[in-house]
């Protein structure tokens, strides 16, 4: 006892391995000291009669040291381990502190019930969701950075949609929406053939003065929209076949209105006759002066019309009919 | 160099009269520096001159042989010297087809049911978030917005599979700017944790909003070309309707290149078969893919960027 205030003076006035100072107060960083802050009455070295609670992996001590064994600094410290009851662990730091200083007692309690606090804070948060916190490296994220940059400028993202789309439009996703007038297409029969899209023939019906075989141009048409998918089959491998019979001027019906198939805008727009026209297929420097004149003329309107109100069709135009497709029917979400 | 000296010598100059001064072959052996610089600009005009002319001659010769010609000399890029990856798919695989038939998303190709998808964020959103929360709502058809109030994302996957949602995107944010998306697919699908960057909205665009009409977009899903890439394409696609309406022109991309997934919304107009118009619309952004799990949000990883095993090789890409 003697001792401790002597220890005291030195540890106070000079140096303590302890003691953190900042400008307005003394820390103690003793693990078993009671209140963490140095001063006379808290300092495990300069009181041989200390006790402090302490938890340990979620459990709560309380441990005592008394004069007599203050000499055996391995076995000093007494561990008690208090009642997870905190009414009950409260009495228990009373009956073993029972004729100790009031200042331990308190103390003791105090720490007693903040332990036990954040003990159940911790407890509730794990049991809810917890953010996982990644670091950045900054490097790295600089790197991902200036990669996303350059695979930006090498993607071309514009054209490759338009690539795409213009795949789905000749593999006819949207057939039944977009009329574009044969002329558009670069038709040649020795190249390969593009997909042909349905003519909406009433309108050229309706201004053609000449009319060289209406019915059959009819037929075609529907004969063609009936069998749409084996027609292109077809289309394909028929290219050559037609090409000779053109040139024999043979005209079976089918054959011919195959030809229709793939070139009837041709003869509704212009005002030649089949010759004429079979001449054209035949040699494709004529199919491209027919289509130079028809291109230069090109108008997009963009309104839906009605057949009726197309009059004067000098030039060609694309025509767009805002149809619903046909499986529109949808399905209704039920839960 | 011939001299007039005395006749012993004669002989071995007469050896010698050929003997030429050295030119100087190397312009850097001129030591008058206005001398070698016109020295140097001689150089590289002719230089010049036989590239260009050596690229006449390679035309003229490719007319001359018309379709024989040698074929042009394509230059490298990272995709053409990319690293050959055992999953890279070819179209058509009938080993695909028939996993793609019994995947988790076999029941939205055949039609059977209509995405919704159920759009959060995290706790405390900013603004930039919200916004970026209200434009998805917007280009996605039949998607609802909610706020997190701190549930947790095990027991809203339970909750939304039970109120009908098939989707569920949660929308992470970081330093006041969206940074993550987790895309879940709800009965027991596929989730998939995406890096976002570079959130870009209408007004940033200049563009106005109400642009975006309310028809169904189509869908397009470019370069995807492995295993692990059609798994996300298909993941991707599958958050909007099977059936677009192709008279509201909208078309929404998710381009992939070296593993940068590039979003983007616009609205077509065919010109005629060669051109078609674009005009963006709508947000924009880019994910990166961190991993993908096989149940909604637990179960095993099917596939997770691990930095120093994956990212050892600039050619090697995973989507």
């Amino acid at each position: 006892m003697q001792s401790d205030d002597i220890t005291w003076s030195i540890i106070n006035k000079s140096f303590c391995s302890f003691k953190i100072q900042t400008k307005s107060q003394k820390f103690c960083r003793n693990e078993f000291n009671l209140t963490g802050l140095c001063s006379r009455s808290s300092c495990p070295l300069a009181n041989t009669q200390y006790a402090t609670v302490r938890e340990e992996k979620g459990v709560i001590y309380l441990y005592m040291r008394t004069a007599e064994r203050a000499f055996f600094p391995a076995k000093q410290w007494e561990k008690v381990k208090l009642s997870r009851n905190f009414v009950k662990a409260l009495q228990q730091i009373d009956e073993n502190l029972i004729f100790w200083k009031k200042y331990f007692r308190q103390k003791c309690r105090q720490r007693l019930l903040k332990i036990t606090q954040y003990l159940t804070r911790m407890r509730k948060i794990k049991l809810g969701r917890q953010k996982k916190l990644v670091p950045i490296q900054r490097k790295v994220d600089l790197r991902i950075k200036r990669r996303e940059e350059k695979a930006l400028v090498a993607a071309r993202i514009d054209n490759a949609i338009e690539k795409q789309l213009l795949q789905r439009l000749k593999d006819g996703t949207y057939e039944r929406i977009y009329n574009f007038p044969q002329e558009a297409f670069n038709v040649r029969i020795d190249e390969e053939e593009e997909e042909s899209e349905i003519e909406d023939e009433e309108e050229y019906e309706e201004e053609k003065e000449e009319e060289v075989e209406t019915d059959e141009d009819v037929e075609g048409e529907l004969e063609k929209e009936a069998l749409e998918d084996e027609r292109r089959d077809e289309m394909d491998s028929d290219d050559d076949d037609d090409d000779d019979d053109d040139d024999d001027g043979g005209d079976d019906e089918d054959e011919d209105s195959e030809e229709e198939h793939q070139f009837v805008a041709d003869f509704d727009e212009s005002d030649d006759d089949l010759e004429d026209a079979a001449e054209r297929m035949a040699m494709s420097s004529d199919g491209d002066e027919y289509e130079e004149e028809v291109k230069g003329r090109s108008i997009v309107r963009r309104h839906p019309v009605s057949l009726r109100n197309i009059k004067s069709r000098g030039k060609a135009r694309l025509e767009v009919e805002y149809e619903m497709p046909e499986d529109s029917s949808k399905e209704k979400v039920t839960t | 160099m011939e001299m007039d000296t005395c006749t012993a010598e004669e002989s071995q100059q007469d050896d010698r009269q050929d003997t030429i001064m050295p030119a100087h072959t190397n312009i850097k052996d001129i030591k008058n520096k206005s001398r070698r610089a016109k020295a140097f600009v001689e150089m590289k005009r002719e230089k010049r001159k036989k590239k260009l002319q050596e690229a006449k001659e390679k035309k003229k010769l490719a007319a001359k042989l018309g379709k024989n010609a040698p074929a042009k000399k394509q230059p490298h890029t990272i995709e053409s010297l990319r690293e050959k990856d055992d999953t890279m798919v070819e179209e058509e695989d009938e080993e695909l087809e028939h996993e793609e038939a019994n995947d988790e998303y076999a029941s939205y190709f055949t039609k059977s049911y209509v995405p919704k998808i159920l759009i959060t964020c995290s706790d405390n959103p900013h603004t930039k978030t919200i916004a970026f929360i209200r434009e998805l709502c917007r280009i996605i058809p039949g998607a609802v917005p909610k706020w997190r109030s701190r549930s947790s994302i095990k027991k809203m996957v339970k909750k939304a599979t039970d109120k009908g949602f098939t989707d569920i995107l949660v929308v992470n944010e970081d330093r006041r700017i969206p940074n993550g998306l987790l895309v879940i697919h709800l009965p027991e699908g596929p989730s998939a944790l995406f890096r976002l960057s570079n959130p870009k909205l209408c007004k940033d665009i200049h563009r106005d909003y109400n642009e975006i009409t309310g028809h169904r977009p189509e869908v397009i899903l470019n370069n995807f070309r492995t295993r692990l890439g059609r798994v996300v394409a298909r993941m991707l696609g599958a958050l909007f309707h099977y059936d677009p309406e192709f008279k509201g022109r909208r078309v929404c991309t998710f381009h992939n290149q070296r593993d940068y997934i590039f979003f983007r919304h616009h609205r077509y107009e065919f010109k005629n078969t060669e051109k078609v118009k674009l005009r963006e619309l709508g947000p924009r952004f880019t994910l990166r893919l961190q991993w993908i799990q096989q149940g909604a949000f637990d179960g095993d990883y099917e596939w997770a960027l691990k930095r120093h095993e994956m990212e050892t090789s600039r050619r090697r890409f995973f989507l």
